[in-house]
């Protein structure tokens, strides 16, 4: 076997069974944390298809900030499974339609070339995807790539109006007014006469 | 050479590269002891006291005698804890940090692997750290570790973001991802590095930096006076060492990044001085001086001026030059900008 396809079943099986773990994990944070195993080694089998530039944001992104946050929210939450689980085979009828149509859509890919889809020629090692993928990005695909940043916007102010709610009752600072604080606003130096201190007292008592 | 190479055949590659590793990682982790007796005595005189002197002649065998302390010292797991979480936490902040010197070119050629996309390389690998320690503050069922696991996911996730655009300033400006290339381009001398054109970003990536490590003064993910040692509080022996050397770790590579970014690598300030590895070693002891220093000088920032830091102050200045620098190239004055 080449050691490349050798790589490549590696990291499959790492993946798919991270994939059943997300899904078996009685624990939620042990689902979460299976993900992000199932995005890194997802992202190592980009690597091998030359995807470098995907296959490193797909790091950056999903597992340096997505999942993150997931976590950060599974964590703080108090999820009792059982309750969780009640009802758990009602979904199968849609589950089974989904996974049906995922391995029609993955026949029709991997059987691409029965299908008349042929695989891309592997490039050279000088070749940077980087460029063309930027290149394209800003060239041919300008408008779909600025509506998608648009979109994207314009969900993150939503989802910013939808959850800042002005309360009555919080107090806010303002950090410029600190600043400006000058020490005279602050401390008020009073000048006071000298005075020496009584004697004690007769310390009969402490022996 | 060549008789080894022929000797071991296809195995070459794999031993040759370990070889390499190894190279890196061993004088890394000497680095990494000997940055904690320097930041001893370094604040230990600022604030006028000696420092470790005891052990070897003026203390320096102390952080050996540290690490021997700390590998024979036993390793509690509380009774709630997750036990394979628990000792997952310390791998995954380690691995980060190591694995992130697979790019980083000390010369020229000095490189282990000069790949293109090295600085996204050392983004994606650096934004893992934040895992081992939110899975050793959660895993430990402790309050304190878990509220430092907390604020430590928090502050990285909103720094990074500070970090990142300050980045995308200097590759604007190099044209490449490669951190050779990035190096290669600010070459001519102390005034052609990219501090000066891209001095807001600079700014912003140093501080950024600081936060990113949890070094003081936003080292509020251990805060000592409120949540007693934050996300590492049940850990001890090894397990907390692997979190200290992580620490280091990412405070040299940060040190190291800068000097790559924004004061020109391995390139020499005066053009007619030879460049060389001693130039980087320089910048990043200087660097580093500053992150000691910082701690020594400032009281911690206050958790909610942290967020405001990050959020309302670093990102709309990175993003401001971003479009000062991008606007700027479009100009007959781009050569400033390179």
């Amino acid at each position: 076997m080449e050691f490349k396809s050798l790589v490549f079943y590696f990291l499959s099986t790492i993946l798919v069974l991270a994939a059943l773990r997300v899904i078996t994990a009685r624990n939620p944070v042990h689902s979460a944390l299976a993900l992000v195993l199932a995005f890194f080694t997802g992202a190592g089998l980009w690597l091998l298809l030359e995807a470098e530039f995907l296959a490193i944001t797909l790091v950056l992104v999903y597992i340096g900030a997505v999942m993150v946050l997931f976590l950060f929210v599974v964590m703080m939450l108090d999820i009792n499974l059982e309750e969780l689980r009640k009802g758990f085979w009602s979904y199968l009828p849609a589950g089974l339609l989904v996974a049906g149509l995922m391995v029609v859509e993955m026949v029709m890919v991997l059987g691409g070339k029965d299908l008349g889809l042929g695989t891309p020629a592997p490039h050279g090692a000088d070749y940077s995807n980087i460029k063309e993928l930027g290149r394209l990005l800003y060239t041919d695909y300008v408008y779909p790539f600025e509506l998608a940043a648009v979109l994207l916007l314009v969900a993150m102010v939503a989802a910013i109006a939808l959850t800042h709610r002005k309360r009555g009752d919080t107090r806010q600072m303002n950090p410029a007014d600190q600043v400006k604080v000058k020490r005279a606003d602050r401390i008020r130096m009073v000048s006071m006469k000298p005075v020496k201190p009584e004697p004690p007292k007769s310390d009969e008592d402490e022996e | 050479m060549d008789t080894l190479h022929d000797l071991l055949g296809p195995a070459w590659l794999p031993i040759w590269t370990l070889v390499k590793i190894v190279a890196i990682v061993a004088p890394l982790m000497l680095c990494v002891a000997y940055l904690t007796y320097v930041e001893r005595k370094v604040i230990g005189y600022m604030q006028v006291r000696i420092g470790p002197n005891r052990v070897g002649p003026i203390g320096l065998l102390q952080p050996i005698a540290d690490a021997v302390k700390l590998m024979f010292k036993e390793i509690i797991v509380p009774s709630g804890a997750n036990k394979g979480l628990f000792f997952l936490g310390p791998i995954l902040v380690i691995a980060p940090a190591l694995a992130a010197w697979a790019v980083f070119p000390f010369t020229d050629k000095l490189v282990l692997a000069n790949i293109d996309a090295g600085l996204l390389y050392i983004m994606a690998i650096t934004s893992m750290g934040v895992y081992g320690v939110v899975v050793a503050g959660w895993a430990s069922n402790s309050k304190y570790a878990f509220l430092g696991a907390m604020r430590s996911s928090a502050q990285i996730v909103s720094y990074e973001i500070a970090m990142g655009f300050a980045l995308v300033g200097v590759l604007m400006a190099a044209q490449s991802l490669n951190l050779v290339d990035i190096v290669n381009h600010q070459a001519g001398g102390f005034w052609q590095w990219y501090w000066l054109p891209l001095f807001p970003l600079f700014i912003v990536y140093l501080i950024a930096g600081v936060a990113e490590t949890n070094r003081a003064p936003f080292d509020v993910a251990e805060g000592e006076s409120e949540i007693v040692a934050g996300f590492h509080v049940e850990y001890s022996g090894m397990a907390f060492a692997v979190f200290f050397l992580a620490e280091y770790a990412n405070m040299i590579l940060i040190a190291g990044l800068t000097s790559i970014m924004f004061l020109g690598g391995w390139l020499s300030p005066f053009p007619f001085l030879p460049d060389g590895f001693f130039w980087i070693a320089a910048k990043m002891s200087f660097v580093l001086f500053l992150f000691l220093w910082f701690r020594a000088t400032f009281p911690r920032y206050r958790y909610d001026q942290i967020m405001r830091l990050g959020w309302k102050v670093f990102i709309p200045v990175t993003l401001v030059w971003i479009l000062v620098v991008g606007a700027a190239m479009q100009t007959p004055y781009g050569h400033l900008f390179h």
